[in-house]
């Protein structure tokens, strides 16, 4: 399933249905959401609408976000010639409309556009505004563009960046400008050696073509060991479950959405209501979640994760001192088979490998070519210069 | 064995903003009807967002400094999940890390009492239960309304501190205009346990939650008192920690169920809020907005001539205070004007069963001129007075359609004197015959005659002049 609710068969733009338009129904691909209707647009959207877009329809998304490549949604995942793929990746793909915006809070939009051969950004935290995206992991979801080439995602990136009071964390700059025009061939760009090291032969594969590439073009291209990937992904697991145990415990049956039929108290209200209307992979978040905030546990996971996200920022700037860039796989295969979601939670765990440092640290990301590309705060111009100088 | 009280206090109190914590529905709009000051925000709809208002903070920054707090100028907002359906998110933003004042300290009588912290946070709605349906209906009008908890530490000994504190706590806060504390917007947890005189030890604590009424307070506060002191002397229970809640029906706490205390509440630091840092320059500004304490004003208010006891009675509640600077700015005495709205205006309140004052302050200003001037005389201001708490009339209209002015008919006044005199030949007898008293008594048929219209010294004067 692609759309969760089709707006307009002439529209170009389609958004994740995590991200909120005013009166269309919004799941965020859970059951617990079936008959929500927002009462308000996101930022994001309104901007859009506002420049002139028009948008197509709500694609379908793994449940509140949190997966592989929406294979968890609620409405049944969406798939092509037996593999997954991500819904608003794959409409990209087909040239069915120009662009789509996801959230990315672990890495399934990049995952999405790996899969299907097209171009997603994720911004520098703080430059898109979260107003109106279903909230999961707060510090660090972004929305992002998915579009056929660096073009693509440099236009529609331009409209919907910018400060918005809405937003507590929207950083203070009104309008952002892009370029794709950066001089390639004086960039140094490092291969994250671990990285690299941990995909699979067809990944490597096109990290090499890449790589090659960049190198024909005169940048300098090398492996680097970043040193704090583990460290990276074990802490955002960490912020990500506990942050999204918090934002989804609203969801309780009392004020909207899915209800139980038939409960005997508010404690059997809330139980049944969330019982039956989250799928596995949400319900091992929120217990991860729980378990990692308890009062006896707080100080050695949370906090502790709060300091490895410092680390780790600390440890990227180093590397941006010295690189433009970074070059890396989006995820271990070049292609998924639907699965058993009972594995999910490992499933995704082990895949965040590759997507930790751009969340954890809210610096910017880009996948083209089937590859990553990570840079520093505000250096999305990198990353689309170098897109584009690869594209055929 | 003698033994001693040890208490302390957690009071919740609402701040005067014009919109809610984290989103600009209005606070204090006094919504008629449930749910009606609302949003997606305040309701826990996903895709909103917490934006803090600006002026709670300042607010809360005021608060510290009337008691004497240290400041944090880096201040975090946390969040503290439970479930509870008056909680739409289901969880509070408080601050539970980097609270905003700190270490401070307040007189009470004798005794320093220490302020261990001050938070900002939003308060919860409000379940509605419908006895005859056996349904719960919850209501969000005041979620998210911003409080302030001043946590003190365990200082106060008596159940009369901690009365005179909550009493000077108000004053202040409304002084200050961080909260008008209207009725259940100041609430209170009561920490309280006993141990010997002398011990340095505390005893078993109980918490009693939740109290708005200071008589509600001093009461549980005495019944615990005693309840310990029993457990302790005559072992009638085994004292546990507990939280306990007072009924003022049954005159004593309960035990509150064990399952509402013993919760984790998850703390961690809100990531959609940014930590405030209050530069020197915004602290500056907020600390030269501060308006004189009232402890200030009373002393204000004895130097310019007003006794000591009426002085404090003044400044203690900032109605009587506003007004008696607004009619002492208008250019009366000062005593003068204490001594009307100590007098007159606080009967006129106790007659009409008025809990505060509400006076147009240019009309006190106007009756207190006429009757200092002689144009009418005090008896006839107190009328006006009264008029005007019962149906607010004009001054000057309701003298002149009363006839009330003093100097107005002197001609009149003349003609009753002489009829006083023509009429009571045995006291005018009487009085030429040595006995000055009797002065009094024509003078007392004259003001009854006038209905107390003229001036006394009018009549006195013209009564003598008619005799001699």
């Amino acid at each position: 399933m692609f759309y969760i609710n089709q707006i307009n068969a002439a529209g170009t733009i389609a958004v994740d249905d995590t991200i909120l338009i005013k009166g269309t129904p919004a799941t965020a691909g859970s059951k617990m959401l079936e008959n929500f209707k927002p009462l308000f647009s996101a930022e994001a959207v309104e901007r859009l609408e506002k420049a002139g877009y028009s948008i197509a329809g709500k694609t379908n998304v793994g449940e509140f976000g949190l997966d592989l490549l929406g294979e968890t949604s609620a409405y049944g995942a969406a798939t092509a010639d037996g593999k997954l793929i991500g819904a608003g990746a794959a409409l990209v793909a087909e040239g069915k409309i120009k662009a789509a915006l996801s959230v990315d809070l672990n890495g399934a939009p990049r995952r999405a556009a790996a899969v299907s051969g097209v171009d997603f950004i994720k911004p520098t935290y703080g430059t898109v505004s979260r107003y109106g995206v279903i909230a999961a992991a707060c510090s660090g979801e972004q929305i992002g563009v998915t579009a056929a080439d660096a073009e693509g995602v440099k236009e529609i990136l331009t409209v919907i960046a910018g400060h918005d009071s809405k937003d507590g964390t929207s950083l203070p700059d009104e309008k952002y400008e892009y370029s794709t025009d950066a001089d390639v061939s004086a960039m140094k760009i490092a291969v994250a050696k671990e990285l690299y090291d941990a995909a699979d032969a067809a990944v490597k594969a096109k990290i090499d073509s890449f790589a090659d590439a960049l190198k024909a073009k005169g940048a300098k291209v090398e492996f680097v060991e970043l040193g704090i990937i583990a460290q990276a992904q074990t802490a955002w697991q960490i912020l990500m479950a506990a942050e999204t145990t918090n934002n989804l415990s609203r969801f309780d049956g009392v004020k909207y959405g899915y209800r139980t039929a038939d409960y005997k108290n508010i404690d059997e209200l809330y139980v049944k209501s969330r019982s039956e209307a989250m799928g596995f992979l949400t319900k091992a978040t929120i217990i991860y979640g729980s378990d990692v905030l308890a009062k006896a546990k707080y100080e050695k996971c949370y906090d502790k994760s709060l300091r490895i996200r410092r680390v780790v920022c600390d440890r990227m700037k180093a590397v941006y001192a010295e690189y433009d860039a970074v070059l890396a796989p989006a995820c271990s295969k070049a292609e998924y088979a639907p699965y058993d979601t009972a594995d999910a939670f490992e499933k995704v765990f082990a895949e965040s490998l590759f997507t930790a440092i751009p969340s954890i640290t809210g610096m910017p990301a880009m996948v083209t070519g089937g590859v990553q590309l990570m840079a520093d705060s505000f250096k999305e111009s990198v990353l689309l210069s170098i897109a584009k100088s690869v594209e055929v | 064995m003698k033994y001693e009280l040890v208490i302390g206090l957690e009071t919740h109190v609402e701040l005067s903003t014009d919109s809610k914590l984290f989103c600009s529905c209005g606070g204090h709009s006094s919504p008629k009807e449930p749910n009606d000051c609302v949003c997606p925000a305040c309701c826990g709809m996903p895709g909103m967002l917490p934006v803090t208002n600006k002026h709670a903070i300042e607010l809360a920054v005021k608060a510290g400094f009337m008691l004497n707090c240290k400041i944090n100028q880096y201040t975090t907002f946390d969040k503290k999940s439970y479930y509870y359906p008056d909680l739409p998110c289901a969880y509070q933003i408080t601050q539970w890390f980097h609270p905003i004042c700190v270490d401070g300290s307040v007189q009470v009588g004798e005794r320093t009492i220490g302020i261990k912290q001050i938070h900002v946070e939003e308060d919860a709605g409000k379940l509605v239960h419908d006895e005859a349906t056996n349904t719960s209906f919850v209501d969000y009008n005041r979620t998210s309304v911003p409080l302030i908890e001043i946590v003190s530490r365990p200082d106060f000994r008596s159940s009369e501190e901690v009365i005179t504190y909550l009493k000077n706590l108000k004053a202040g806060l409304q002084f200050a205009g961080i909260s008008e504390c209207e009725e259940g917007a100041m609430r209170c947890d009561v920490n309280i346990s006993v141990r010997p005189e002398g011990s340095e030890e505390f005893g078993v604590r109980s918490e009693i939650k939740n109290m708005s009424s200071l008589s509600e307070i001093k009461d549980a506060i005495e019944f615990e008192k005693v309840r310990h002191i029993d457990a302790i002397e005559r072992h009638t229970e085994m004292l546990v920690q507990e939280t306990r809640r007072w009924d003022d029906v049954k005159r004593r706490t309960f035990p509150m169920r064990n399952k509402e205390t013993a919760a984790d509440y998850r703390y961690f630091p809100d990531p959609n809020l940014m930590p405030i840092v209050i530069d020197d320059e915004w602290l500056a500004q907020i600390k030269a907005s501060m308006p004189a304490t009232a402890d200030e004003k009373a002393l204000k208010y004895e130097e310019m001539g007003i006794a000591a006891k009426e002085a404090s009675v003044l400044s203690s509640d900032r109605k009587l205070a506003d007004t008696f600077d607004a009619v002492v700015a208008s250019g009366r005495s000062p005593k003068v004007v204490a001594s009307w709205i100590l007098t007159e205006c606080m009967g006129q309140m106790k007659r009409l069963e008025l809990d505060s004052l509400d006076i147009d302050t240019a009309k006190l200003a106007r009756i207190i001129e006429l009757v200092e001037s002689g144009e009418i005389t005090r008896a006839a201001g107190k009328k006006v007075l009264s008029a005007v708490f019962e149906s607010d009339v004009e001054v000057d209209a309701y003298c002149e359609e009363n006839k009330l002015n003093a100097k107005v008919d002197e001609g009149f006044i003349l003609e009753t004197v002489r009829k006083v005199i023509a009429e009571n030949e045995k006291i005018v007898a009487d009085y030429k015959g040595g006995k000055t008293k009797a002065l009094q008594a024509l003078f007392g048929s004259v003001m009854k005659e006038l209905r107390g219209t003229g001036s006394p010294d009018v009549i006195r004067a013209m009564l003598e002049k008619e005799l001699n």
